[in-house]
């Protein structure tokens, strides 16, 4: 009898529980739908494509090259992002850049997004501070593997 | 003669497009409801020239999804059987009800039409037997498939649906104790009247616990989550593991419409059915001496607003049910069937027939 009681309140409970959020939740949906701002919200959900969730600062997203002031790329192909890398998915090329002062630059800066594991310890060790993954971008898809490998070199 | 059989046909019609479409729509119900209650948005995305309307239209383009499926059945299936099993299922669910009257009858050009579509006289019975019924397209589905889990799966529901027939049974004994009538058009009216000339006498005063049980036993029917043995779609296999496409739609579909049968009957039985409380035939006579006069059109909008509301409410609290507790263990919904269910239905006959004998 005193089990079938504690049964029968725990039942009461649980159905309290989700009753409570469903009736405040619609509450706030009606106020929202008829216009009045509420602080709180009756959802949790963030419409995605509409709507998109600030990334943090220090969020690892798509890698970019930083570009000089003249719109050249920053990189003078060093190669140390390509040691460091362990997907081993940077590809890079150096040439000669006509710029005494600069020396080197890449005729190819490949990243290949199908091994990336997003580390970042390209970002660390580059000596220049060329490359960096703050773009923000966190849509990488593409229909075939050849779609994920980016060049960075080129704008 | 042929406009007897005209109001019969556009009766049948409408009970059909009423059902259906609450059904439909009891899907988006259901999604949206779940994810209120989490926190969550839930079906939002469909849309119809850009009018999304809260994802109101979801339900066709789940619809359209599955028509456009492919009609799939394993070769080693028994062709015939695997087609006719959610046909099975769906019919015997769908053709309930025709037994339930949605408002009181309405004079229209000198003709009396009850607001259903048959006024049995065993309407009570003929439920039961239908919902018994309903098993054929759990154990056909199951058999038909030749799958080992899908046959184990039916044969689970089937244990589970005989076992809580018994009850069901049992709970509504009570009720046609007190209102002495098999045919519910009649139960309804009895529930009219007024207990202690405050309460209307709607049969959850006079059967709260017949009520329990019955509500508990139709839970179980319908296959739902706290009992959904017969399927268990998140972790054991079910008796539609075979299905695809529109047929296993049609197995969804089916417990949807047995989620609305089952508010129906519980409106009708227990609940007055189209009875307003205090709502006579002539306006509002309130126990407390006030009186409001109303059109009979207007009572007849109330009384049939009455009872959809009511079966909205008893959707509602089912889905509410369906997402709030887990699953019952098999031995746990046994137990719950036969040593409580049946047990209290007993209580409930022989309270009733002692309170009704001394009185």
């Amino acid at each position: 009898m005193i089990k079938a009681w504690r049964v029968l309140t725990e039942i009461g409970r649980g159905a309290w529980i989700t009753a409570r959020h469903f009736f405040v939740n619609m509450t706030f949906h009606t106020l929202r739908l008829v216009g009045v701002k509420t602080k709180r919200r009756g959802a949790v959900t963030i419409q995605y494509p509409e709507v998109r969730k600030e990334l943090s600062p220090r969020h690892r997203s798509l890698h970019r090259i930083r570009p000089r002031a003249d719109g050249r790329p920053s990189c003078v192909a060093c190669m140390l992002c390509v040691a460091v890398c362990p997907s081993e998915c940077i590809i890079v090329e150096a040439a000669e850049d006509p710029d005494p002062e600069i020396q080197k630059r890449p005729a190819k800066f490949v990243v290949d997004l199908n091994r990336c594991c997003f580390c970042g310890l390209c970002v660390e060790a580059c000596p220049v501070d060329a490359i960096r993954m703050d773009t923000g971008e966190i849509r990488l898809a593409a229909t075939d593997r050849s779609g994920l490998e980016i060049s960075l070199d080129k704008p | 003669m042929l406009a007897d059989a005209l109001i019969i046909l556009v009766k049948v019609v409408l009970t059909l497009t009423w059902t259906l479409l609450l059904a439909l729509f009891l899907t988006w119900v259901e999604r949206k409801e779940s994810a209120v209650m989490q926190d969550r948005i839930g079906a939002n995305r469909a849309s119809v020239f850009g009018l999304r309307l809260f994802g109101l239209f979801q339900p066709f383009a789940d619809a359209i999804k599955m028509l456009f499926k492919e009609d799939f059945a394993p070769t080693f299936a028994q062709r015939a059987l695997h087609w006719l099993a959610p046909a099975l299922s769906f019919f015997f669910v769908g053709v309930t009800m025709i037994a339930v009257p949605f408002g009181d009858p309405i004079r229209l050009f000198g003709r009396t039409i009850p607001l259903q579509v048959v006024d049995l006289n065993a309407a009570v019975l003929f439920v039961l037997a239908m919902l018994s019924l309903g098993i054929y397209g759990i154990l056909v589905g199951g058999w038909a498939s030749s799958n080992r889990f899908a046959l184990i799966g039916s044969l689970r529901g089937a244990a589970q649906l005989v076992s809580y027939e018994v009850a069901l049974g049992l709970s509504l004994v009570g009720l046609v104790m007190v209102f002495p009538s098999l045919s519910l058009a009649r139960i309804v009216e009895f529930q009219g009247g007024l207990l202690f000339g405050v309460l209307p006498k709607w049969g959850v005063f006079l059967q709260p616990l017949g009520f329990a049980v019955f509500f508990i036993a139709g839970m179980a029917g319908t296959k739902r989550v706290p009992f959904d043995m017969p399927e268990g779609e998140s972790e054991i296999i079910g008796f539609y593991t075979e299905y695809g496409g529109l047929k296993f739609g049609l197995f969804m579909f089916t417990d949807f419409l047995e989620v609305i049968v089952l508010s129906a009957l519980a409106t009708t039985m227990f609940f007055g059915g189209w009875q307003v409380p205090w709502l006579g035939d002539a306006g509002f006579v309130f126990p407390w001496g006030g009186r409001a006069a109303m059109a009979p059109w207007a009572v007849t909008v109330l009384r049939v607003l009455s009872f959809n509301l009511k079966v909205l409410f008893f959707c509602w609290l089912q889905i509410l049910t369906r997402w709030t507790y887990p699953r019952f263990r098999y031995d746990q919904v046994m137990d719950l069937g036969w040593k409580v269910l049946v047990p209290l239905g007993v209580v409930n006959v022989l309270a009733t027939g002692l309170i009704l004998a001394a009185r």
